[in-house]
This record gives C-alpha cells, structure tokens and sequence, in this order.
C-alpha cells in the first residue's frame, strides 16, 4: 500500500491505484472529462493535471498515472491552476458555448468546471470555431457533435460495457468525429447510457429534448419494473407528469446503467391512460361511477363469495397483491396466480427460482450455462455483467434458439435433453470451474426444466462454500415478490380457469389469455388501456408504479422500495385503496384502511419484505432424482424487446425504437 | 487538409465492390501479415491488410488505388474487428486514400521548409498541368494532394508520387518526372540535384569529410 502526500496530508491508498484516485482519497476534488469509473482509462482530455514529484517539472494527467510510494502531490498549486486553465481555453476554442439552448444546461461537466476552473475569457476568440455535422444514432440520442470535447467515453461504453462496437472516432486531429458506421442507428439495449456519460451536449435525450430545465424537476427514487433486474432509477417529474428517468447508483444491481427501456418507457405514463370507471353495457364500454362497478360485481358475486380469483400482472408490486390476498382470503378463495402465463413451476421452495449467485456474483462466474433465456431482452444489465464474467476468462454455453451474444457463446441446440447427458465441451468446463453457474430463463420454465436442472446442482457442484451458482432468471418485475407473498396456485392459470370463478380481479395482468374466463365478470384494475382492458367488462382505473409508493423484489430476491412520484391521472387511484373498496362493497373485513397499516400486515406475514436488502430463502431443494428433461425451445417468450410491458406498448418511443431497430427490415419491403 | 470522408456508400459502390476478395497471391500475403501476431491478436494485421487492399483495388483499377467501404468492411470481417474499428484506421492514416484517385497520387509537401525552397512553385506548376487538389484530372492519370512534413526538409521541396519521392525539385525537375511517367517510364526517385546522392549537404560534406570515402576513426583527434 503506497504511501503519498496530497497537498501536505500523508494518506496511504491501496495497490494499484492511481494518482487521481488517491487525491479523490483525499478528498480533493480533481476536474476531468474523459476519466470514468467503469471505463478504461483514456487520458486524452488533460482537465485532471496535477504536479507530482519526484517527476518532471511539468504538470502530470492523473488519470494515467500510477500512484507510488512517497509521490508528493500538489492540487492547489499555481503551475495546477494554471495548467487547468490552459486546458479548459484548449476545450472550449471550439465548443460553441450555446448552453442556453442546449438540454445539458444546468447539468453539464464542462459547464460547472469551466466556472470552477476556467479563466473567464479566451485569447482565441477571434478564431473561427469548428463546426461539426450532426450524426444520425437512432431514435433515442440526439446529437449536436459541434458541443464534442472528444472525450470519447461514448465509444469507450460501447465497446467495453455494452459490447456492440458501433460507435467510433473518425479522422484525425481537428477533424475527428464521434459517429456510428454509415450513420446507423446504435441498436442496442443499453445504447442511452452514452447519454449519461456524455460530459458534454454532444450526445442527449431525444425524446426529452427541450421538455424540461433540471432544476424544474423534482426526483424521486423509484424502482425500475420493466424487467426482473430491479435497477434503481430516480424519476425526474415536472408537475404532474414524469419527464424521464435515470439510473441511481447502485453496484448491487445495476451499478449506474439503464437499460433503453427502463429509461424511456416513462413516456407511456400518459399514454393511454385508464382515467375513468368503465362497464361493459351493450358490448360497449361505458364510463360510469366507481358504485355501480362495484355494486356490479357484488351482484354477481351474490351469495356465493368464495368464487373470486385474482391474477395479478407483471409490474404489480407486493402491498397491491397482499391486498388483493387479503381481500380474497376475507371472501374465502385461494384462487390467486401471478405467473399470468400460465406457468406452473414448483414454488414449494423459492430458493430454487432464484437468482442465487446474486447479479453482482455473476461477474465472478467462470463457467456459466444459460438455459433457455434471451439474456439481452430478458435482463439487458443482466447480459452486461455475464460480458465482464467473460472478458475476465468465463466460458459461457446457451441452450436454446441462437442470439446475438455480446461475448463469446456456444450453442448447444435447442434440445433440451443435452442436461440429461451433457456434452463433453460443457461437463469439462463445469469441472474445471470454480465458480460454476446455471441460469435459467423463462423459456426453459415453461418447458419443465426447472426439476431437471435442479440434478445440476449435484453434477456440476454448483453449491459451494460462499458460492450458490443457481439461477433463474425471472422477466417480471412482480415475480419474487409473488413468489414471496405465496401468490400462486399449484396449478397455476390453468387451475383458476378450471374453477370457473363468477369474478375475476385482474390486477395489471395483460399478457394472461381471457379465453377461458369467458363467463366470468372480469374486473381489470390496472392503468393502461392494453389486452387486459380491452377483454375486461370492468375498469377500475389504477396507479402505475411511478404513482403510487411500493415494494418490489428482484429476480435475485433483493427487496426494494419505490416511492410515488406524481398522481395518477384522472379518476384513478392507487390499487390498495381500489381493493379495499371493493372490500367494503363486498361487505367483507381485510383489516387495513391504510396504506401504512396494509404495509404493516404485509410485512407481518413475510417479515422479509420489510428489509431491504437480499431476503435469505434457505438451501436449494433436493433434485428429483427421476427429474429428465424434455422437450425443445423453439422460442422465447420476449418477441420484441421494446414492446413487453403496457407502459412500453402506449411508449411512443418503444413502438418507434420497436418499428425502427426491430423492425426496419419489415418497414422497408413494405414500403417497396 | 486533406478530405477524409469516405466516398458515399451507393448501390452503384456496392455493386462494383460488394464482391471484393483477395487474389490468391494477396491472400497468401495477407496470412502472411497476420501470423506475424499472436493468436487472439490477429487484428493488429489491420493496418498492412488495409494498404494490401488498396494496392489490390490500384491494381484492378490501374490507379494508386483507395479504399471503397466494402473492401473496408471485407478487411474487417477478414480479421474478425468491428467495422468501425477499422474505419477509424483508415480514416486516419494519409496513407489510404478514401476516395479514388489518378493512377499517379502527387503528393506535395506544403510544410514550411518546403514552403521556404518554393513549395508554392511546385503546386502551381502542378496545377498548370491539369491537376486539382483531392480531384482525379480529365485524362485520369493525376491526383493532387498537398500533404504536411515528410520527413525530407534537407531535400526540399519534395513530392510523393505512388510509392516513390522526388526531392530537390525546381519546376523544370519536377516537369522532367512527370513527363517521365506520362511516358510509363520510371524516373529516378530521390534527389533530383545532379551530383547529390541522397540527402549529404549539398555542394560536398563540411564536416567528417574524412568519412566519405572510408570509414574513419576520429576519437583520437578529440
């Protein structure tokens, strides 16, 4: 551990680290650009000079340099400042200081350091500044590459962390340019995060563009529900409306990327909006008052109380579904499902529908199998963590229809009896890995695979001393904590469907099949006008996740709280207090009439959703010895990345990355 | 400078290019370039494979040859690296040319030292002929680029043309080569000055005068 001096203080800093690092040790704040974190180092902006001796007389980048034993660093110096200032009249000959028209404003590196560290006026103010073409990137970044500084951390991000070399540097000197090859668009699931690390207004928000000052917004931290992952966001609200959404840091989950869809889904918020009470009259749905929708459905209940299911959707959190519990148990049904899909996977024991390496243990995997998951569209932060596993030596094998990997894969078909006798390739590898790890996806669930792949376990030694390499890879962000609350019936949808209920409380759940339920009254409680609705004979408009305070667990049982940010619009109202409405009308007791007390029972029944943090499930179960595995994935249950969720599909920006990305080769034929 | 941007990506471009692969003997040349690396490092080989390609395209076009984006794009897949990777290679080296050019690239260095001994001299004379800066010339045989330093101030003014220089170039010098190579000969590459061999002081060495014939050892006379 070297030993060095910041500005006079003696502070020790760990091997290998470098001089920045040890000055931001020492709590001093050193200005850079091209400098990041999870980035390699670049060293090519010079904003974080410094003096070091023992060393030339000159000032030394401290991004690139190795800090050593008895280095004597100065932060405060003249030849320091100076230096600094020199730097920043470098950067800005050519940057067109248009910050009162530019979306960075207010939240631009290079605007708080050229006040910080800048001298207040240029001696090249006579020469002409560079322009630059802008550059097509897709539907979501908008750029303006005369405000570049060359900093290059987009391409940096593309190639380390996402994997998708697109983006590049072009010419040389004065004339280089930051563009994708031929201006096409950067198609990938983690492509907005350049917007985040761009220091600069060269690359922002297209969507978002000149909607909102950051200082006008209000944050709110909030949980990511359009996959399983749980990233942490903060919600950015102006008024009565969500403006956009940005990753929070957190290593444990999404370390500070986002993926495209989580950030830019927000725009569906006010999107085909449920505001109002609907009943089905005549074939039509009619807007009426919340007491005749719910006198209606305490009518066909009648008597028989007990004939009432619930399924609840994908992007429920934990308080709505206990409360739908609670509701259903005072009326004396168990008829409740999460798995709308009609999947029927064992629950008895959650640790073996876990993702029990944690996502932060992933990356330390050595040989990783993937069962039957698309991991790019079914956890995109997911599939960037894999990337690192592999960049540090991890052999990675997938069962299932080919994808685009962004490392290194094998496939090994789409048969799934290869767990039954494995081939040598991947038994191999499994053997000589320390850390081994199984995931499986939502595709190989559904097939059965879970008891066959539990024999895994055994075979491969998944279960180590302080390593559990079981994994399942949940799509919905409702899933665990489902799972937690007991949510489910053994049977799943299919066991609903064969009790033939009078009424069905479908809480958000659009992607479920409403056929069997012909002859019930269906009753959608959810927020947008998606399948659900449009199969429902009643709508009671409710919160989506940005509306309405919650617990939401993650695919590797991380229990987490999203607070509400702005109102639902509109007639609509958070989903608790719906159902206990509809509790009265029913005339039955849930024992709640807050949110605060619904919260309070909940956590009395699962005392693990009270704790944020990783929930303990115990050991794995034993594997079923006569478990074998069957069957072939011929596909994924994610057809188009953009489009899964009813948020995503009112997104006007979904369905253009969707009809853009996804879909450009359609849209051309047809337009031939 | 220069104007890098590569030549518009058309279905005409395609169509001519879209097929590009080695010949046999460049083939083996390029293999030969890439296992000058370590396995998993292949793609060093980009920037030998890139300056093959264009002399592969010079070949069939009887030009200096340059570099359409398919032939780009076949260089990159040939070495497994993302396209734009490679792009960014010859985007940047003067060495490849992005647009077509004449049979003959005249490169003419415009760096100061040059500028001083009558580079504006050799770019007007050049022009006189036909030739216009990053343009092919009607007849198809000239190219004309004024590049910065390379690397021969003692010689100057100097030109580059295809693999060869021309230094100690006057108007009427640098008229007698290009003549030379209208008429397909090979003019003497090198100074121009009679009596010069490369790049000595020019009217005989001043110094270590004792060296020009054989070598000799001076430490004694220190």
């Amino acid at each position: 551990m070297p030993k060095v001096t910041v500005d006079g203080e003696e502070i020790e800093v760990p091997a290998g680290a470098t001089v920045l690092q040890a000055c931001e040790l020492a709590g001093k704040e050193i200005p850079r650009f091209c400098y990041h974190e999870r980035l390699s180092i670049a060293g090519n902006c010079r904003m974080c000079l410094v003096e070091v001796k023992p060393g030339p007389p000159k000032p030394q980048a401290s991004c690139a340099l190795p800090a050593a034993d008895n280095q004597e660093i100065r932060t405060d110096t003249p030849m320091v400042k100076k230096a600094r200032e020199g730097v920043m009249e470098f950067l800005l000959i050519n940057h067109p200081l248009d910050c009162p028209i530019c979306d960075q404003g207010g939240e631009c590196d290079l605007q708080d350091q050229a006040v910080a560290y800048g001298r207040g006026g240029s001696r090249y103010e006579r020469e002409n500044k560079r322009a630059v073409t802008e550059k097509y990137m897709g539907p979501l970044i908008k750029t303006i590459m005369t405000r570049c500084i060359h900093c290059t951390r987009c391409v940096r991000f593309s190639e380390e962390i996402a994997g998708v070399d697109e983006i590049g540097a072009l010419y040389r000197g004065e004339d280089m340019q930051i563009t994708t090859y031929l201006e096409q668009a950067a198609a990938h699931e983690l492509s907005a995060n350049v917007i985040d690390l761009c220091p600069v207004g060269a690359l922002t928000s297209r969507p978002y563009a000149f909607e909102a000052r950051p200082w006008e917004l209000k944050r709110t931290l909030s949980i990511d529900v359009s996959d399983a992952v749980g990233a942490n966001i903060s919600l950015h609200s102006k008024g009565r409306e969500v403006m956009r959404a940005l990753p929070r840091i957190n290593d444990d989950v999404n370390e500070e990327w986002l993926s495209d869809k989580g950030r830019y889904q927000v725009d569906g918020l006010s999107k085909r909006r449920l505001d109002k009470v609907f009943m089905r009259k005549g074939g039509k749905l009619q807007p009426v008052a919340w007491n005749e929708a719910f006198d209606a459905v305490a009518a066909q209940l009648g008597t028989a109380k007990s004939s009432i299911a619930a399924v609840a959707g994908d992007m429920v959190d934990c308080e709505t579904m206990f409360a739908a519990k609670s509701l259903l148990k005072a009326c004396g049904s168990t008829q409740i499902e999460a798995r709308q899909t009609g999947m029927t996977y064992d629950v008895s024991n959650i640790a073996a529908v876990n993702f029990n390496s944690t996502l932060a243990g992933i990356e330390t995997a050595d040989a990783i199998l993937i069962v039957g998951s698309h991991i790019r569209w079914e956890a995109a932060l997911v599939n960037a963590r894999i990337r690192k596993a592999v960049k540090a030596g991890a052999k990675v094998f997938v069962v299932g229809p080919e994808w685009e990997t962004t490392y290194p894969a094998e496939f090994l078909g789409e048969d799934l009896k290869v767990l039954n006798r494995v081939p040598k390739a991947l038994g191999d590898a499994m053997k000589a890995a320390e850390r081994p790890a199984v995931i499986l996806g939502g595709a190989a669930l559904s097939k059965g695979a879970l008891a066959p792949a539990l024999k895994l376990v055994d075979k491969f030694g998944l279960v180590k001393d302080g390593w559990n390499g079981f994994n399942v890879l949940h799509m919905s962000a409702a899933r665990m904590g489902s799972l937690m609350l007991g949510f489910t019936v053994p049977g799943g949808m299919a066991d609903i469907a064969a009790k033939a209920p009078k009424v069905l409380l479908s809480i958000g759940a659009d992607e479920m099949d409403y056929e069997p339920f012909a002859d019930s009254l269906k009753v959608y409680i959810g927020h947008h006008g998606d399948r659900g609705a449009h199969a429902a004979d009643i709508i009671l408009p409710a919160a989506s996740y940005a509306e309405k305070d919650g617990t939401y667990v993650n695919t590797e049982g991380r229990v987490q709280f999203a607070e509400k940010a702005v109102f639902a619009p509109g007639d609509a109202r958070e989903d608790w207090t719906i159902l206990r409405a509809l509790a009265d009308a029913l005339g039955v007791n849930v024992g709640f009439d807050s949110f605060t007390e619904l919260q309070g029972k909940m956590i009395a029944a699962v005392p693990a959703l009270g704790e944020e943090g990783l929930a303990d499930y115990g050991a794995l179960p034993e594997a079923d010895a006569n478990g074998k595995a069957e069957g072939t994935i011929s596909t994924y249950p994610i057809a188009d990345f953009y489009l899964t969720n009813p948020i995503a599909r009112a997104s006007a920006v979904m369905q253009q990355c969707s009809a853009e990305l996804l879909h450009a080769d359609e849209i051309k034929e047809a337009a031939e | 400078m220069a104007d890098r941007t590569p030549a518009p990506d058309t279905p005409e471009l395609r169509e001519r290019w879209g097929s590009f692969e080695w010949t046999k003997a460049n083939k083996a040349k390029a293999d030969y370039h890439i296992a000058k690396y370590p396995e998993g490092r292949q793609k060093s080989a980009v920037m030998p494979l890139l300056d093959l390609a264009q002399r592969q395209v010079g070949e069939e076009t009887d030009t200096q040859g340059w570099l359409p984006l398919p032939v780009i794009e076949y260089v990159a897949k040939y070495i497994g690296v993302p396209v734009i990777r490679v792009l960014e290679v010859a985007t940047f080296y003067f060495m490849y040319n992005m647009k077509p050019v004449g049979k003959y690239h005249v490169q003419v260095c415009g760096t100061t030292p040059c500028m001083l001994r009558g580079s504006d001299d050799i770019i007007s004379a050049c022009k006189a002929r036909g030739m216009k800066k990053g343009e092919v010339s009607e007849d198809g045989f000239w190219t004309l680029t004024e590049v910065e330093c390379m690397g021969n101030c003692a010689t100057a003014p100097m030109v580059q043309i295809n693999d060869d220089n021309y230094e100690d170039l006057t108007v009427e010098r640098l008229d007698a080569v290009l003549d030379a190579l209208v008429k397909g000969e090979q003019p003497k590459a090198g100074t121009q000055e009679p009596g010069r061999h490369t790049s000595e002081p020019s009217g005989g060495p001043s110094t270590l005068k004792e060296m020009v014939d054989a070598n000799h050892d001076y430490r004694g006379e220190w």
